[in-house]
């Protein structure tokens, strides 16, 4: 059996159909930006996570640490538990803080870690104690709302 | 007048089904056959070309230009909210899901698709199925399965490399000569594209699209009746129909895929 022409062109085809699917992998998609290979798991509660999706991402000083693995209602509490997948490279005090934040007015929501003073670290299942909801629109407006009504109440009630 | 009517719609809807059913055997006797095209790979290698290669330029430059409107519109549309730099996310999800599989396999259904068909159809009407039957060398081996593997291997290869060439078009329009922040392009498409629900999933989708194109094409080819005319109408259904099954099959997969969040 001969080498054909007809081969390298055929080849020349693999290769750079191949090569166009390493390029969405690496530079479309997320599979170079963080390797799940080496992590250990934390858990959190929160009393309302607002759009918080599984997959979102977990930063701490606006660096990327890990991704959001599970959301459940814990039947118990009546609690959003969220299980998060945290890079093996970062530690995190046990008086870590966990807020529910937005990128931008309108962007994804993330959880951002703000680290305690805490001796101690957080291990692999360990449950952050120290949890902040996310911020729902309409709760912001209406608590708004309710201090303008006041205020006006206020002003009405002034000796004229 | 009403019994005509009847008797010739039953007629269409009982030879759809038997057409069904003939297509099914079909499509399991190419399964069947499908040793040989592996066993000789040369001749998937042929088909490879004919099919693959030769389908390069026209879905590297469909690719690029599908990129560069959907750059341009998307910053016409995402300027209203003052969200310019999720173009990025905006470009390359709508390739990686859904723009790269369906128009690679529409483009390849007119291309490589309707060639096969013609190709089977003429090789059917010159009696050279038959002559090769003579012979005792199986046509659905020798002909027809290295056919089919050929075209399931290059669909996903010529998806990729749409939406491939589609991110570096939506680049070229979106970042170099409008001006969107090139970092933010390329960091909001990392973080709106995920390897294994867009990426993989869109694979799959074009993977499938090439066992439906491939499958048509090769059995409205053999199906063909063996005239100019015939040949020409088989031709013309293996468009029609490969186009309605990608698009119908696109629906229902992404109805299974990408349910909700």
């Amino acid at each position: 059996m001969k080498r054909t022409t007809l081969d390298l062109w055929v080849g020349i085809f693999v290769v750079a159909g191949l090569g166009a699917l390493a390029v969405l992998a690496l530079k479309v998609g997320n599979l170079s930006t963080y390797n799940m290979s080496e992590s250990y798991q934390l858990q959190a509660h929160f009393s309302n996570i607002g759009g918080l999706k599984p997959q979102a991402s977990i930063k701490s000083s606006g660096v990327l640490v890990g991704r959001v693995a599970q959301i459940s209602l814990d039947p118990e509490r009546y609690e959003a538990k969220v299980t998060m997948t945290i890079d093996k490279r970062y530690q995190f005090p046990k008086d870590t803080f966990a807020n529910i934040l937005t990128s931008g007015l309108l962007g994804e929501q993330y959880i951002g870690l703000i680290p305690g003073g805490d001796e101690a670290f957080l291990k692999a299942g360990d449950e952050i104690k120290k949890t902040q909801s996310a911020v729902v629109l309409e709760d912001l407006i209406s608590r708004f709302l309710y201090s303008k009504a006041e205020d006006s109440k206020q002003v009405d009630k002034q000796p004229n | 007048m009403i019994v005509e009517n009847l008797r010739f719609l039953g007629h269409r809807i009982v030879n759809a089904v038997w057409r069904m059913g003939y297509a099914s055997r079909f499509f399991m006797l190419i399964l069947f056959y499908s040793g040989t095209s592996f066993r000789r790979f040369h001749l998937t290698i042929r088909e490879l070309f004919s099919s693959g290669v030769m389908s390069l330029i026209i879905i590297l430059v469909a690719g690029t230009f599908v990129g560069m409107v959907l750059g341009l519109q998307g910053y016409e549309t995402l300027k209203r909210y003052g969200s310019e730099s999720a173009l990025g996310s905006l470009v390359a999800l709508s390739l990686v899901r859904e723009l790269g599989p369906v128009l690679a396999a529409l483009l390849f259904a007119s291309r490589a698709g309707s060639a096969m068909t013609a190709e089977i159809g003429l090789m059917k009407a010159t009696e050279q199925i038959s002559a090769m039957e003579m012979m005792a060398i199986n046509p659905m081996a020798r002909v027809v399965a290295p056919r089919f593997w050929a075209g399931v291997i290059s669909m996903p290869l010529l998806s990729a490399l749409f939406s491939a060439m589609g991110v570096f078009g939506g680049y070229v329009v979106g970042v170099v000569l409008i001006g969107v922040d090139e970092g933010s392009f390329w960091s909001q498409m990392q973080a709106g594209v995920d390897f294994q629900h867009d990426i993989v999933n869109g694979m799959i989708k074009s993977f499938v699209f090439g066992v439906a194109v491939t499958a048509i094409a090769l059995f409205e080819g053999y199906d063909a009746p063996p005239t100019a005319e015939g040949v020409s109408g088989a031709t013309t259904r293996t468009v029609v129909e490969s186009s309605l099954t990608i698009l119908f099959l696109d629906f229902i997969l992404t109805a299974f895929m990408f349910q909700g969040e």
